[in-house]
């Protein structure tokens, strides 16, 4: 428990100091989302139907731009290596490391969320339920994007292959989160999609972990 | 005398030697009395004339890009648990041949498509779900050609297969819940009666069989490439050690 909340505090440390980018997810978050208006026109008619949809893909490619650094910048320096040979098993450590990831960028990313919605005039109804879809399913990208940093630790340059085995894994996630929004917006009920959202969530939450342990480990042979 | 006596890549080269033509030359003859025989010598369909038969091309495609990834997967787990090369290396060999497969499938599907349904592509489930399956081939060759390390390699791509393969069948039924379809059901099936007329049936067995002797021939061919290519480079560290 003790090494745990250490390297919880340590994560932490790191991303909210100089140079660890905590903020870049979120501000990427804002840029990215005043974009659409810019492609697709100012008309609050045209907007409204796309806002879920454009809040939600905003949402998982502002978490995506950060996780190349998840255990790339603790393989080069060494850390990495003491962090596997410490008591936490190393599925425990990349679940911390997953949970350091999802605070310090999809915590802030579903904050802000509501307010770039007025400015896509999302309809009313969809508020919480924007903000219950992106709370439950942000981990999930976290968790899953582990897996792909895992992967690529050693590759030079990993970014770019990083999206593309990460983007097809977030599918499930990006329908049922967007559903829910989407329904809530038209006046359906949302609960359905939340509720496969949540469900699937659980899932990645605790199985995504041993697959990048597992992927982890070969990285450290 | 068992099955795994063919992992020990030198059983495998001369076994797969002595086979190879013989799968090359049945998959000629398979896919050309099923393709000559479905393309010329079937009736037209009474609402889609001559177009029903980009079936004989379509159906085997998709159907090997879905096995090609089950074969991977599968592969896979033999390379985890035994750690035989010969199955690391297959699955990566199966690998593009499914990507292609997947593209013959979507390419064929769009063409069917356009003058049966109107359009060239629609996010239709069954459609979704192979364009995924495309990606998921993508990002498994993209991590096989990163990686210079050959038992790394294989052991990354094999947490990818595993992991993608849950996530493919997981985005199957995702996708059902975020369209509706316009794709006509399954052509063939075990355990139902409805599927394609009997003028049809016997052409597409035969065009199915051919597809699946081409897909074991080229994965053969490739495997071996592998096998060769891999003790080419051990030849070398050889030599250059010396």
């Amino acid at each position: 428990m003790k090494a745990a909340l250490a390297v919880l505090a340590r994560e932490f440390r790191l991303a909210l100091r100089s140079g660890g980018g905590a903020g870049l997810g979120i501000a990427f978050f804002v840029m990215l989302v005043p974009l659409v208006p810019f492609g697709i026109g100012p008309d609050p008619d045209r907007l409204a139907p796309v806002a879920p949809g454009t809040l939600w893909i905003g949402a998982l490619l502002a978490s995506l731009l950060s996780l190349d650094r998840l255990f790339q910048a603790d393989s080069e320096d060494g850390t990495l290596d003491i962090l596997a040979l410490s008591p936490l098993p190393l599925e425990g450590l990349v679940a911390l490391k997953a949970l350091a990831h999802w605070m310090t960028t999809g915590l802030p990313l579903v904050a802000v969320a509501p307010a770039l919605g007025l400015t896509l005039s999302l309809p009313g109804p969809a508020y919480p339920w924007l903000v219950a879809s992106l709370a439950a399913g942000t981990p999930a990208l976290s968790f899953l994007g582990a897996i792909g940093a895992a992967l690529t630790v050693g590759i030079r340059r990993g970014g770019l292959l990083l999206s593309l085995l990460v983007l097809p894994l977030y599918v499930p996630t990006l329908i049922f989160g967007a559903r829910a929004v989407v329904a809530a917006a038209g006046g359906q009920d949302p609960l359905p999609a939340f509720l496969l959202l949540s469900g699937l969530s659980l899932f990645i939450l605790a199985l995504a972990p041993f697959a990048a342990a597992q992927a982890l480990r070969v990285q450290l042979r | 005398m068992s099955l795994w006596r063919y992992a020990n890549p030198s059983e495998f080269m001369r076994l797969s030697g002595a086979i190879q033509p013989w799968c090359w030359a049945l998959a000629v003859i398979a896919l050309g009395i099923g393709l000559i025989w479905g393309f010329f010598l079937t009736p037209d369909d009474y609402q889609q004339g001559a177009t029903v038969k980009i079936l004989f091309i379509h159906v085997p495609a998709a159907l090997i890009a879905i096995n090609a990834w089950l074969m991977m997967l599968v592969a896979s787990l033999i390379w985890f648990i035994r750690r035989h090369h010969v199955s690391a290396l297959a699955a990566r060999a199966a690998a593009p041949v499914g990507a292609v497969m997947t593209v013959i499938a979507l390419l064929t599907g769009a063409i069917w498509g356009q003058p049966m349904w109107g359009t060239w592509w629609a996010w239709d489930p069954r459609l979704t779900s192979f364009f995924i399956l495309f990606l998921f081939y993508l990002g498994y060759i993209a991590l096989w050609a990163a990686m210079d390390e050959p038992d790394k390699a294989a052991d990354l791509t094999s947490v990818l297969c595993l992991v993608g393969s849950v996530f493919a069948l997981l985005s199957r039924y995702a996708v059902y819940f975020w369209s509706q379809g316009l794709h006509q059901g399954a052509s063939l099936s075990m355990d139902r009666e409805s599927h394609v007329d009997n003028a049809f049936y016997l052409p597409l067995l035969f065009s199915i069989a051919g597809f699946i002797l081409l897909f074991v021939s080229l994965v053969l061919l490739r495997t071996r490439t592998e096998v060769r290519l891999r003790r080419l480079r051990a030849l070398q560290d050889l030599e250059a050690r010396a």
